[in-house]
């Protein structure tokens, strides 16, 4: 289970680069939200991959009972995935913005800044 | 109370709030904008003093214990990157009111300013490498709106490749934190330090730190990844260039100095010779690029990556006095860029261009002398002329350098110094001292430029000026910060208390 | 779009997903839920209501500016940070209150609610200011400002 997750994890990484190698601005924001899927799914499979009971403390205990999953992992994705939530919203509207100012969406033709 | 820890992260939020809430009165928010920066100085200050008597502050978020709550760790270094943040946004504050134009500052400009700020100083104190990660996503996504507001078309262009490459830096610090979080099992810094510190797996902690220097390195702007900011730092208005030439890459700076030390100590045998080898390129290409360049700001950005070599130099020696020479160097540099770009807005403003190659519509030291003269402060103080503050804080480095022998680097150093030098006084004799040929006939209308414009500048200047004569105290507070960042263990103490014998 | 099944159906459904996104974010504290997750699904009943009708419609529907609900999410937050402070515990430390409401028993209240009330708020602005700016493109002539949502 571990090798087949890291094997995934590793192809949607180069999936992501390779999207974002590309000359077309659309794919470029696709490419960047695969690299966000990419490191998230990397923090979930850093919480270990077994079957665990939630995380939770039962009335009367002090601690969750043994094989307990660690829900940090799952915090800090959510944090990640809220702000990659607003970082692609962000980058949609500049994205669509900025191929109406340069009329095209071939990123090498953007070249206003290189003068 | 300890609650003055986070007052430099809840009076710009409660700032941005304010002035979001007035947003039909753009007089309320350049109140709001001045008053609340000013007063974030002051808090600042008080946070830099008690820290220095006190020694390491610590607040625990909710009252949970460390490591398992999130802590904000105000160290020496973090509370003076504090005190230097603030200065900075109080000035782009006022320089704001008359220099951002009407339009953009009722797209809710000031708001983000203090949202900016509020990033800023969140990363400065936070004692979490995951919280730091949040503190980076704040402050970018209020750079992102700021670099973008105004939607010119060099704005959008120069905004994607910002965007860009900032977020490829951030999944890349996400990913080391995931490798991090699943090898040792905390996100603590303090409790990190001292695990990494007893660890048998070097493979990983190498990668993990090659890793962490790869993403921070692309938000510091570090030779071979520096590619983003001359692209875009010449795009948005002079005031939005100022705050991110002065803050933003020392944000990454400040990030690889803490991680560096804290959790990856330097090691002479890998991570010097690295580190040196890639300060000599960043400083070298810097000044090499900003040569071939003919525009005020891509000048000056291109000097922001050279200079960045310098703070990087002092890091790689790892010497106690060579990271005094860094920390120094930090002090001096957010000053002094921060107002180099100031003025950049204002002599564009006298000459209505700022093409160095263009004669412009009236030559400004014919116009406006003094401002001629103030930019002479900063611009000599870059290139390190006595008795102005870069001059001391080039030579504590090359004296740290040549301490532990590392001659080679130190030749570099010195030959940026004389190229920077250069560059200035090429800025100086094409954007100051030249005019149209004929100067007879008044040109039509000069714009005048505002008080409010000028106040920052003088006193950003007269910092400089001041920080070139107490010279000597200061770098006493810069030692002082250096021996703190290289003991790792009382940071950890601080945080978590004595360490115990065994630990799960 | 003009779609009068659609238009219909968003009249009923609007209720059903304001009244739910409430819930989500209510329980929270115990079960899945909390002010993030509720102030998207709020968001989604105003994109749906910008979709049916239009982007003005909904301006007018949410009857406070965008911006105004922003900054009162982030004050609300905010409120329920300073609150450990002020009774002097370290900031963003709970503080809980009984409320005995004669009938119903004892409620507990505390500022981890008011906190989700915040996220709830500031969420709702902002994501549909995002969806209203790429839907009003024509007409909107700078960019969204989105901002982070304090997590």
């Amino acid at each position: 289970m571990q090798v087949l997750i890291a094997i995934i994890i590793g192809g949607i990484f180069a999936c992501a680069i390779y999207m974002i190698l590309r000359r077309s601005i659309v794919k470029l924001i696709m490419g960047l939200a695969l690299l966000g899927h990419a490191a998230n799914l990397l923090i979930f499979s850093a919480g270990g991959l077994f079957r665990a009971r939630p995380a939770l403390v039962a009335p009367g205990e002090t601690a969750p009972l043994a094989p307990a999953a660690d829900p940090l992992p799952q915090a800090l994705i959510l944090t990640a995935i809220v702000i990659s939530f607003g970082v692609i919203a962000f980058m949609m509207v500049l994205v669509s913005r900025a191929s109406e100012a340069v009329g095209n969406d071939d990123t090498d033709l953007f070249t206003a800044t290189d003068q | 109370m300890s609650t003055l820890a986070v007052l430099p992260v809840l009076l710009p939020l409660a700032a941005a709030a304010a002035s979001t809430l007035l947003y039909r009165s753009l007089r309320a928010q350049r109140v709001i904008g001045v008053v609340a920066t000013s007063s974030l100085v002051a808090v600042s200050l008080m946070l830099f003093l008690r820290v220095w008597d006190e020694g390491i502050v610590v607040v625990r978020m909710g009252d949970w214990p460390s490591p398992i709550g999130i802590s904000f760790v105000v160290d020496l270094f973090g509370a003076i990157m504090v005190v230097l943040a603030s200065i900075t946004g109080a000035a782009t504050a006022l320089y704001s009111v008359r220099g951002i134009d009407k339009e953009r500052q009722s797209f809710l400009y000031f708001p983000l300013l203090h949202v900016l700020l509020m990033g800023v100083c969140g990363a400065f104190l936070t004692g979490d490498i995951f919280n730091l990660y949040v503190w980076f996503e704040v402050l970018l996504m209020s750079s992102f709106v700021l670099l973008a507001l105004g939607n010119e078309r060099k704005q959008l262009e120069g905004a994607i490749k910002y965007v860009t490459l900032n977020l490829m830096s951030s999944a890349l610090f996400l990913t080391a934190i995931g490798i991090l979080y699943g090898t040792f099992g905390t996100l603590d810094m303090a409790d990190l330090s001292r695990r990494l510190a007893s660890t048998e797996r070097t493979g990983v902690v190498t990668t993990l730190s090659m890793l962490f220097l790869v993403a921070f390195g692309i938000k510091a702007a570090i030779f071979p990844l520096f590619f983003w900011l001359p692209a875009s730092y010449h795009t948005p208005p002079f005031a939005v260039s100022a705050i991110f030439a002065g803050l933003l890459t020392k944000v990454g700076v400040y990030a690889i100095i803490r991680v560096f030390t804290l959790m990856f100590p330097i090691d002479p045998g890998f991570t010097r010779p690295l580190l040196l080898f890639l300060a000599a390129m960043t400083m070298l290409t810097g000044v090499l690029g900003a040569a071939a360049q003919h525009e005020f700001r891509r000048v000056l950005s291109f000097h922001i990556v050279s200079q960045i070599g310098y703070m990087l130099l002092g890091l790689a020696l790892a010497t106690p006095l060579a990271l005094a020479g860094s920390v120094f160097y930090i002090m001096h540099h957010i000053v002094v860029k921060a107002n180099l770009f100031f003025i950049a807005g204002l002599a564009d403003r006298i000459r209505g261009t700022s093409d160095l190659r263009s004669p412009g519509r009236v030559s400004v030291y014919a116009r406006a002398p003094l401002i001629a003269l103030v930019f002479f402060i900063p611009a000599m103080s870059l290139a390190g002329i006595p008795p102005l503050s870069g001059f001391f804080a080039k030579l504590v480095l090359v004296r740290a350098g040549l301490e532990i022998g590392e001659w080679a680097v130190v030749t570099v150093a010195l030959l940026v110094s004389i190229l920077t030098l250069y560059s200035m006084t090429k800025i100086w004799a094409e954007a100051f001292w030249k005019g149209p040929d004929r100067n007879e006939d008044e040109p039509e209308s000069v714009e005048r430029v505002p008080p409010t414009m000028v106040l920052p500048v003088a006193v950003l200047a007269l910092i400089t000026v001041v920080v070139g004569f107490l010279a000597g105290p200061l770098f006493g507070v810069a030692t002082r910060a250096a021996d703190q960042l290289l003991d790792r263990e009382a940071y950890a103490e601080a945080v978590l208390g004595p360490e115990r014998g065994s630990r799960p | 779009m003009n779609s009068i099944i659609l238009r219909t159906a968003t009249r009923f459904l609007m209720p059903l997903i304001l009244v739910f996104s409430v819930v989500i974010m209510l329980q929270g504290h115990n079960k899945p839920g909390g002010g993030f997750i509720g102030g998207l699904l709020a968001a989604a009943a105003f994109s749906l209501h910008a979709l049916a009708f239009d982007p003005r419609e909904t301006r007018a529907a949410l009857r406070f500016d965008l911006r105004t609900i922003i900054a009162t999410g982030l004050l609300v937050a905010l409120g329920a940070g300073i609150a450990g402070p002020l009774v002097g515990k370290p900031i963003f430390t709970g503080v809980w209150t009984v409320v005995a409401i004669p009938g119903m028993g004892e409620i507990h209240l505390g500022t981890p609610l008011l906190f989700d009330l915040g996220v709830y708020i500031v969420v709702i602005g902002i994501t549909v200011l995002m969806v209203l700016s790429l839907v009003e493109q024509e007409d909107a002539p700078a960019s969204s400002s989105s901002k982070q949502e304090g997590r």
